[in-house]
C-alpha cells in the first residue's frame, strides 16, 4: 500500500474555440501519447488503471467514455468515468492508490463544447419535476448568484470585470490558452449584457481540448522522476440541489472541501502557506466568490483581495496565472486543467506564466450550477 | 500540434428527441394538484427544525426526519435575487429579453426560481415584494403559476 499519491506527468491540447480535424478519441490520443512520451511509460506495461472525465450529455451518448475506449486503454483493464469535474478524477485516482489496489493510472478528460449548445446542455442539469422547463442554464443562473453576491456584499461589476482583465492577461503567457488579449474593465463592461449582471467577456468561452495525467504510488513514482509533485490533500463536498435551497452568496462546500483538503495536507494558514491558485473562473464573480471559499480572504472580501493586487500575476497570492477558464477551457476538463497548472507552477516549468518558487499549489473544480459541488487539490513538492 | 491535414473534416449531423413523463411523487402530485385546483402553494415543514421547504419534499435536508406536514406558503414573496435574460434558446419559454428571479414566499425558509413580470426591467430590485399570477389554462407543470408580478 502506497503512503502517498504523486503526479508524475501531464499533458495539455492546445484549447481551440473548435478542432473539426479530430474527433474525441483522436484528441484524447493527442494528451495520451504525448503524456506516455514525456514519462518513458508504456500502455501495456505500466498503466494499471484509467480513468477518464467527459460527460454524457455533451458528448451526445450514455457512457461517454466509450468514444475513448480504446486510446485510454480501457479494453485492457480497468477503466472508469468519472462524470464530474476533472478534479475528482484527480481524487478519485488518488484513493484507488493509496487502497493499494493500483500503482500507477492514467487520467484523461475531454470535451468538445463546440459539437452542441452549452445552454440546452446545462438546462438538462435542472431537475425535471420543478425547474427545467422555466429554461434555466448554467450562465442565467450564474446570474442570480452573482447578483447576490453582489447585492449581500457589495462586490462591483468593476471588481468582476477586473478578474477578466487580469486573466486575459495572463492567458497571453499561457501556450494552452486560446481567448487573451488587453482588456480595461470598460472593455468588459461595454461587452454586450448576456444575463445581467454578465457581460459576454466575463463568460468562459466555448472550447475543446483534452488534458492527461498520470498518478504513480510513491515506490513507482520515484522510479520515474527525480521531482515528483505530491498530492498533499484532497477532498469534496456537495451543497444542496435547487436554486433556492441555499444562499447563493455563500459556499458552504467549498468551505468544507477546502478545510478538509488543508486539514490533510497539514495547513493551518492558507493565506500564508499557499503560494498560487488554480480555480475555475466559469464566470468572472466566481474568482472572486471562490476566493473567499478556500479561504484566501475573509467573506465578501473577494473584491478587495483582487483590487489590493495580492490575486496578480506577481502578487502574493496569485490566482490562475494561466489564464484560468476564461482564457478558454472546456467544461469537464476544466479541473484536470486546474491540477496540471497547479502541477507545472510546483514544478517551476509553468514557463512564462511561472510565479516564482511554489512549495504549496492548490487546484480547484467546481461542478452543477453555481459551484453545488466543489472539490479541491492540494499540490506541493515534498 | 495542430497540422494541416491532406483532408476536408466531415461532420455527422445528430438529433436527439425525447418525450418524457416524470412521476411527481407523493409530495410533488399534492403540490401540482393543489395549485392546479385549487391556485394555493404548498411547502413542506419539519417541525424538529422548525424550517419550511419549497419544493416540499419527503426528507428534511437538516436532520433527515421523514416529512408529511404540507402547509400553505405565500402567496406573497420577497425577491432574493434577479437577472435581466437577454438571449432565447429553445428551452425558453417565453422569447428574451425577460426577468428570472428568485422568491422567497412568506412562511418559506427556501426560495422559488420562477419569472418575475409586469414590471418595468429598470425596477426590478432585491427585496421587492411579489405576487404569483396564476396562469388560466392549467398545464399541470410549474407554469401554472405564469410568473410573480410586484405587489
Ligand atoms: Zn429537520
Amino acid at each position: 500500500m502506497s503512503d502517498r499519491v504523486a503526479i508524475v506527468g501531464i499533458a495539455q491540447s492546445k484549447f481551440s474555440a473548435r478542432r473539426p480535424e479530430v474527433n474525441y478519441a483522436e484528441m484524447g490520443y493527442e494528451v495520451i501519447e504525448q503524456v506516455l512520451n514525456n514519462t518513458g511509460l508504456e500502455m501495456q506495461k505500466d498503466i494499471d488503471n484509467s480513468i477518464s472525465c467527459s460527460h454524457d450529455i455533451w458528448d451526445g451518448q450514455t457512457i461517454s467514455d466509450i468514444g475513448i475506449t480504446d486510446v485510454i486503454g480501457g479494453h485492457l483493464r480497468n477503466e472508469e468515468k468519472v462524470a464530474m469535474d476533472g478534479t475528482n478524477m484527480v481524487l478519485y485516482g488518488a484513493i484507488g492508490i493509496l487502497s493499494g489496489e493500483f500503482e500507477c493510472s492514467l487520467l484523461m478528460a475531454h470535451t468538445k463544447m463546440s459539437q452542441t449548445n452549452r445552454n440546452i446542455v446545462n438546462n438538462d442539469a435542472f431537475d425535471p419535476i420543478y425547474t427545467r422547463i422555466l429554461g434555466f442554464d448554467y450562465t442565467s443562473a450564474a446570474a442570480l448568484q452573482a447578483k447576490r453576491y453582489m447585492y449581500k456584499y457589495g462586490i462591483t461589476q468593476e471588481q468582476c470585470a477586473k478578474v477578466v482583465s487580469k486573466n486575459l492577461a495572463n492567458a497571453r503567457l499561457n501556450p494552452s490558452a486560446h481567448n487573451m488579449g488587453e482588456y480595461s474593465v470598460g472593455d468588459v463592461l461595454s461587452s454586450p449584457v448576456v444575463a445581467s449582471p454578465i457581460h459576454e467577456l466575463e463568460i468562459a468561452p466555448d472550447t475543446d481540448g483534452a488534458v492527461a495525467m498520470i498518478l504513480a504510488s510513491e515506490k513507482k513514482a520515484k522510479e520515474i522522476t527525480d521531482n515528483p509533485v505530491w498530492i498533499l490533500g484532497f477532498s469534496n463536498c456537495y451543497d444542496a440541489h435547487y436554486l433556492g435551497d441555499r444562499d447563493l452568496a455563500d459556499y458552504m462546500s467549498l468551505q468544507k472541501a477546502a478545510q478538509k483538503a488543508y486539514n490533510m495536507a497539514g495547513i493551518k494558514n492558507p493565506r500564508r502557506e499557499i503560494d498560487v491558485v488554480e480555480l475555475c473562473d466559469a464566470f468572472s464573480y466566481q474568482e472572486l466568490l471562490w476566493s473567499e471559499g478556500l479561504g484566501l480572504c475573509g467573506q465578501g472580501e473577494g473584491g478587495r483581495l483582487l483590487d489590493s493586487g495580492a490575486t496578480a500575476l506577481k502578487g502574493k497570492i496569485p490566482v490562475n496565472p494561466s489564464g484560468g477558464l476564461l482564457s478558454g477551457v472546456p467544461e469537464n476538463v476544466a479541473g484536470l486543467n486546474r491540477a496540471a497548472e497547479a502541477y507545472l507552477q510546483v514544478k517551476g516549468e509553468a514557463g512564462e506564466h511561472q510565479v516564482g518558487n511554489v512549495r504549496i499549489a492548490v487546484a480547484q473544480g467546481h461542478s452543477g450550477f453555481c459551484g453545488q459541488h466543489h472539490c479541491v487539490l492540494v499540490l506541493g513538492k515534498e | 500540434m495542430t497540422k494541416d491535414k491532406a483532408y476536408e473534416p466531415f461532420e455527422v449531423d445528430q438529433r436527439m428527441v425525447a418525450h418524457s413523463n416524470y412521476w411527481a411523487g407523493e409530495m410533488g402530485s399534492r403540490f401540482y394538484i393543489t395549485l392546479r385546483d385549487k391556485k394555493k402553494i404548498l411547502g413542506v415543514r419539519c417541525t424538529k427544525c422548525n424550517k419550511t421547504f419549497w419544493p416540499p419534499r419527503t426528507t428534511c435536508v437538516f436532520c433527515f426526519s421523514k416529512l408529511d406536514e404540507l402547509v400553505e406558503i405565500g402567496p406573497y414573496g420577497t425577491l432574493e435575487t434577479f437577472t435581466l435574460v437577454t438571449y432565447s434558446e429553445p428551452v425558453h419559454p417565453r422569447k428574451a429579453p425577460f426577468v428570472y428571479g428568485i422568491v422567497k414566499l412568506d412562511g418559506a425558509d427556501t426560495g422559488m426560481a420562477h419569472f418575475i413580470d409586469e414590471v418595468d426591467f429598470n425596477k426590478v430590485h432585491i427585496g421587492m415584494r411579489v405576487k404569483p399570477v396564476f396562469a388560466k389554462e392549467k398545464k399541470g407543470n410549474i407554469l401554472d403559476i405564469q410568473y410573480f408580478k410586484p405587489i
